[in-house]
């Protein structure tokens, strides 16, 4: 069977549904979701928090999923769930199984919006037993959420990213007590954002400087050894339950099949400011590209992607990655868009996404090329591990366009302790 | 209370000898019965394993090992072409790091030789990159073994076991042999269960419990000392890298460290060799981690830039001997088969036979007429058509364009077939090995929660 569209769209999570939705007005566009649902993760992640910058709106997360299912619906888009697609008969042609068939869809322009998953345990390499209780987050509330399942009575969440303390009130919910929550770094991810009130709130203890050295237990869990990684001492904690949180990697399998560049710090597809990846009339958006910022972010990706697709449409020879490469010099681990032009238009929200590794309260971000400094900006936020650290594109428009690449560092950072010890 | 029931033959062990061994005696008129101590069979040794159908020919000429290899490699080889058991015919090849084991190289053949295996070659480093671009620097030379190829471990051990039964053999999972009665003419099998049943032979083919059955009988012959094997399993995107099986050159220390590619289409670094006391310590370690971790960089550094999918332990059933022990005690009706270390899923239809060699002189083993056709498996060979690619298998029935899990693309029609299938999963594991459900790089994230349901639940 063989199918084609003007606009294909893979995933139809936040970013997926609403590039559909700004699409659809002007060209044909079918979105494939090989889950049961169009929403993306938000569709198990019942909790308020979703929103809030593409809908300004406080919604839970399945609210949300309904909401941009129902608005990539309203302007045309079809949408087709249960379709999975499992590779690439050619370029832009996707090869999709569902009950309807096996088929192959051929379109004009591809927009990957596949999202990105936590590591699980083995990806984390902790050794040990291998019971029954380990679940990373995405489990734990397709469990408690869609399936209505009782977990344990006592768990251990490593991670304390944002992500982690939706595990925590997850947990909560089903009846389930977090008695420790571990963090590798010396302050808990999330510290900023969440952890205080967090603390108060759901009174979980946080080690910080911790890591998880081994579970045990033949069919259930039965506990867990931690170890304290500035003195290496070990201490067994006994639980029933452990939930391995955040450390995402993008969903990045049909990206690589389709032989696209894969930037090495996010392992995500390279793109440039208008989320053009490196080839011809294949687009990017969402956590695929940054894992991960929150939904809202995803969105306005979708959002943002547009007008590059509708370019590519109108017959534009899109020129493939023009512009200055941005790279990401430590304590930062990753940076999105890779590719910009510094006199042109700028990514989504006027804003790089990065990832840092250390914690610093008000950084100053500089942009440096061919060894000269071309730009600085001083944020009025933190960078803090566990979630993305926005830096305003602004600090590269003083970059040459023909120059080399721009290494985007935290001004002070030789000097300021790395987080991670 | 009723007598227990009875049996010609009761065999003790599910694993893929005991399962071979059960399948030949299920061809006969004999009655027989197939006991497993866990709840599934296959979940012992024969499910955490390298996987690799065996040529033979780094065996010890001469040893009953080196022979019923080179007979298992054929036999395996032909029941899984008619049973549907993944194979690959990938070949292996045996890299040389340095002047020793550069110099090893032509005694490795000679050794094959002496094995019946004429097939391996010696090859220069440019040869050993051209076959495996992405090896780390410093290979001076290799040995191929074109022969060496790769199955699934866990369909081999259900095709016999399915077998067996519906040859009429009775199964018993979760029934684990406790205490051993000798009464004249039959010997009473107790399990700690409570159950009983009694057996005019036993055959015993425990694995790793099989000196702890043999000391039931008032043997005192050998010890099992259980050499765990830890191993990495590496994310798909990974296996272009790896064709072929890729063998270190046995010295001194140990076999040593291979990279293969697994049926499933991953690809596997190790195995560890380390001897322990705990027969139940499938546990993986931070040192097994760091060791292949070590050894991965070394053999291919690139692989270490991909995801670790899986890790896993399985343990070895090594005796203080260099060969199996394969034992018939004709007095008390007893056989043993013991000792079946880093070989048994090549050599168990062949240690079957073996075995029936043995009984054949106090039991008839003739073949009954009218035998129903061996099993055909569901493919979880990723080299092969699977449901959800399958236009014509889809459009019979849409449940097989269902996908559940989505990174090992398993659909609702199989797992419902694994539900109905004659030796249903009591477990999420046991599905796992029916199926590769969750078996992928997600471990659950997307489709855990689902999966248990049906499990539950059943498939409507
Ligand atoms: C536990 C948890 C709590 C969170 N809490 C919040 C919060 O409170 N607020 C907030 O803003 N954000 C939150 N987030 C983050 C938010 O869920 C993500 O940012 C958002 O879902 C990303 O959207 P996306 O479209 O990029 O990807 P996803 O939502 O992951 O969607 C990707 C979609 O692609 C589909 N897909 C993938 N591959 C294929 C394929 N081959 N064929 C067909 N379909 C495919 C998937 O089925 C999925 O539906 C949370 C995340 C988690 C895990
Ligand atoms: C790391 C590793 C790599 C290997 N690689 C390969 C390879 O590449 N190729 C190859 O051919 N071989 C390989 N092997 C060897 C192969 O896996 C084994 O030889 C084979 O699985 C042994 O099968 P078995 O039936 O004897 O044992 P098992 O599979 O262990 O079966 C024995 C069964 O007996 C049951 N049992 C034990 N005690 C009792 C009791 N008291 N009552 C009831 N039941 C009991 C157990 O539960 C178990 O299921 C490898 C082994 C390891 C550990």
């Amino acid at each position: 069977m063989n199918e084609h569209v003007q606009v294909l769209v893979i995933g139809g999570g936040p970013a997926g549904l609403s590039a559909a939705a700004a699409l659809a007005p002007h060209a044909e566009v079918l979105v494939l979701d090989r889950e049961r649902a169009m929403g993306g993760i938000p569709r198990h992640s019942d909790h308020p928090g979703y929103g809030m910058r593409d809908l300004h709106r406080f919604l839970s997360g399945p609210a949300y999923a309904r909401r941009l299912t129902g608005l990539a619906a309203t302007a045309g888009a079809r949408l087709e769930t249960e379709a999975m697609v499992t590779g690439w008969a050619g370029d832009r042609a996707a090869e999709v199984t569902s009950p309807r068939g096996r088929r192959t869809i051929t379109a004009d322009a591809v927009v990957l919006a596949t999202g990105a998953r936590e590591r699980p345990r083995p990806a984390r390499l902790i050794p040990g037993d291998r019971p029954d209780g380990v679940y990373t987050t995405g489990q734990l509330q397709n469990l408690v959420h869609l399936h209505h399942k009782p977990v344990g009575k006592r768990a251990v969440v490593i991670g304390s990213e944002l992500v982690s303390w939706s595990a925590v009130l997850t947990l909560r919910e089903a009846g389930c007590r977090t008695v420790l929550m571990t963090s590798s770094y010396d302050r808990p991810e999330a510290y900023a954002a969440f952890h205080g009130p967090g603390r108060v709130a759901l009174r979980v203890p946080v080690r910080t400087g911790t890591r998880v050295v081994a579970i045990h237990g033949k069919g259930r869990v039965t506990g867990v050894d931690i170890e304290d990684m500035a003195t290496g001492r070990r201490r067994r904690v006994a639980c029933d339950t452990v939930i391995t949180t955040g450390d995402w990697i993008p969903d990045h399998e049909l990206a690589r099949l389709a032989g696209l560049t894969i930037d090495p710090g996010t392992l995500g597809p390279r793109v440039d400011a208008a989320l053009r990846t490196s080839h011809p009339g294949v687009f990017a958006a969402g956590n695929l590209l940054h894992p991960v910022d929150t939904a809202d972010v995803a969105a306005l990706d979708g959002r943002h992607v547009t007008r590059a697709v509708l370019d590519h449409l109108a017959g534009s020879t899109d020129a493939r990655l023009p512009g200055v490469t941005v790279v990401a010099d430590a304590p930062l681990s990753w940076v999105a868009p890779q590719v910009v032009a510094p006199g042109g238009a700028g990514p989504s929200r006027g804003r790089f996404l990065a990832w840092s590794s250390a914690y610093q309260r008000l950084p100053t971000v500089i942009a440096v090329q061919d060894g000269r400094m071309v730009g600085s900006v001083r944020v009025a936020w933190p960078a803090a591990p566990g979630r993305v650290f926005r830096i305003p594109f602004t600090v590269v428009r003083g970059a040459d366009p023909a120059g080399g690449p721009v290494h985007l560092r935290l001004a002070g950072a030789e000097k300021s302790s790395p987080g991670l010890r | 209370m009723n007598p227990p029931p009875t049996y010609d033959v009761a065999v003790i062990g599910g694993g893929i000898v005991g399962a071979a061994i059960a399948r030949l005696l299920g061809g006969t008129s004999l009655s027989t019965v197939l006991i497993e101590g866990r709840d599934d069979v296959g979940d012992g040794t024969s499910k955490a394993n390298t996987a690799i159908l065996h040529t033979g020919f780094d065996a010890t000429p001469g040893t009953l090992e080196s022979e019923l290899v080179a007979r298992g490699y054929r036999l395996l080889g032909d029941y899984a072409a008619a049973t549907g058991i993944p194979v690959e015919r990938t070949g292996a090849l045996l890299v040389a790091w340095d002047d020793e084991q550069l110099a090893a190289l032509p005694g490795l053949r000679a050794k094959a030789e002496k094995n019946g295996y004429r097939e391996c070659e010696l090859v220069g480093a440019d040869e050993v990159y051209r076959r495996v671009p992405d090896l780390g620097e410093g290979a001076l030379g290799g040995l191929t073994v074109p022969g060496e190829s790769i199955i699934c471990t866990w369909t081999t051990n259900l095709a016999l076991a399915t077998d067996a039964v519906t040859r009429g053999v009775t199964l018993l999972r979760g029934h684990r042999l406790s205490a051993v009665r000798e009464t004249g003419s039959l010997t009473l099998l107790s399990f700690e269960n409570g159950a009983e049943v009694g057996a005019r032979w036993v055959v015993n083919a425990a694995g790793l419990g099989a000196d702890t059955i043999d000391k039931l009988y008032g043997y005192d012959r050998f010890t099992v000392t259980p050499r765990r094997g830890e191993l990495l399993v590496f994310d798909k995107l990974a296996r272009p890298m790896v064709p072929l099986i890729v063998l270190p050159v046995p010295s001194k220390v140990g076999k040593g460290v291979l990279v293969s590619p697994t049926i499933y289409g991953n690809v596997m670094l190790g195995p560890t060799a380390e001897d322990l006391r705990d027969r139940t310590a499938t546990g993986t370690s931070a040192e097994g981690f760091a060791f292949l971790r070590s050894k991965g960089e070394a053999l291919m550094p690139a692989l270490l830039q991909e995801e670790v999918t899986a890790s896993y332990a399985g343990l070895r059933a090594a005796i203080d001997r260099n060969d199996y022990l394969i034992d018939l005690d004709v007095h008390r009706r007893y056989l043993l088969v013991g000792g079946i270390r880093s070989t048994g899923l090549t050599a168990g239809m062949a240690i079957a036979e073996h075995v029936a060699e043995l009984l054949k002189e106090v039991l008839d083993l003739s073949a009954r007429p009218d035998l129903p056709p061996p099993p055909r498996m569901p493919n979880l060979g990723e080299a092969f058509t699977r449901p959800y690619q399958d236009a014509a298998a889809i459009e019979a029935d849409p449940a097989y364009g269902q996908i559940v899990c989505f990174c090992e693309r398993v659909t609702r029609g199989e797992i419902r077939d694994a539900l109905a299938s004659p030796i249903p999963p009591v477990d999420v594991d046991g599905l796992r090995r029916r199926t590769r459900a969750m078996n992928g790089r997600c471990q659950g994230f997307y489709c855990g929660a689902e999966v248990c349901a049906l499990l539950e639940n059943g498939v409507a």
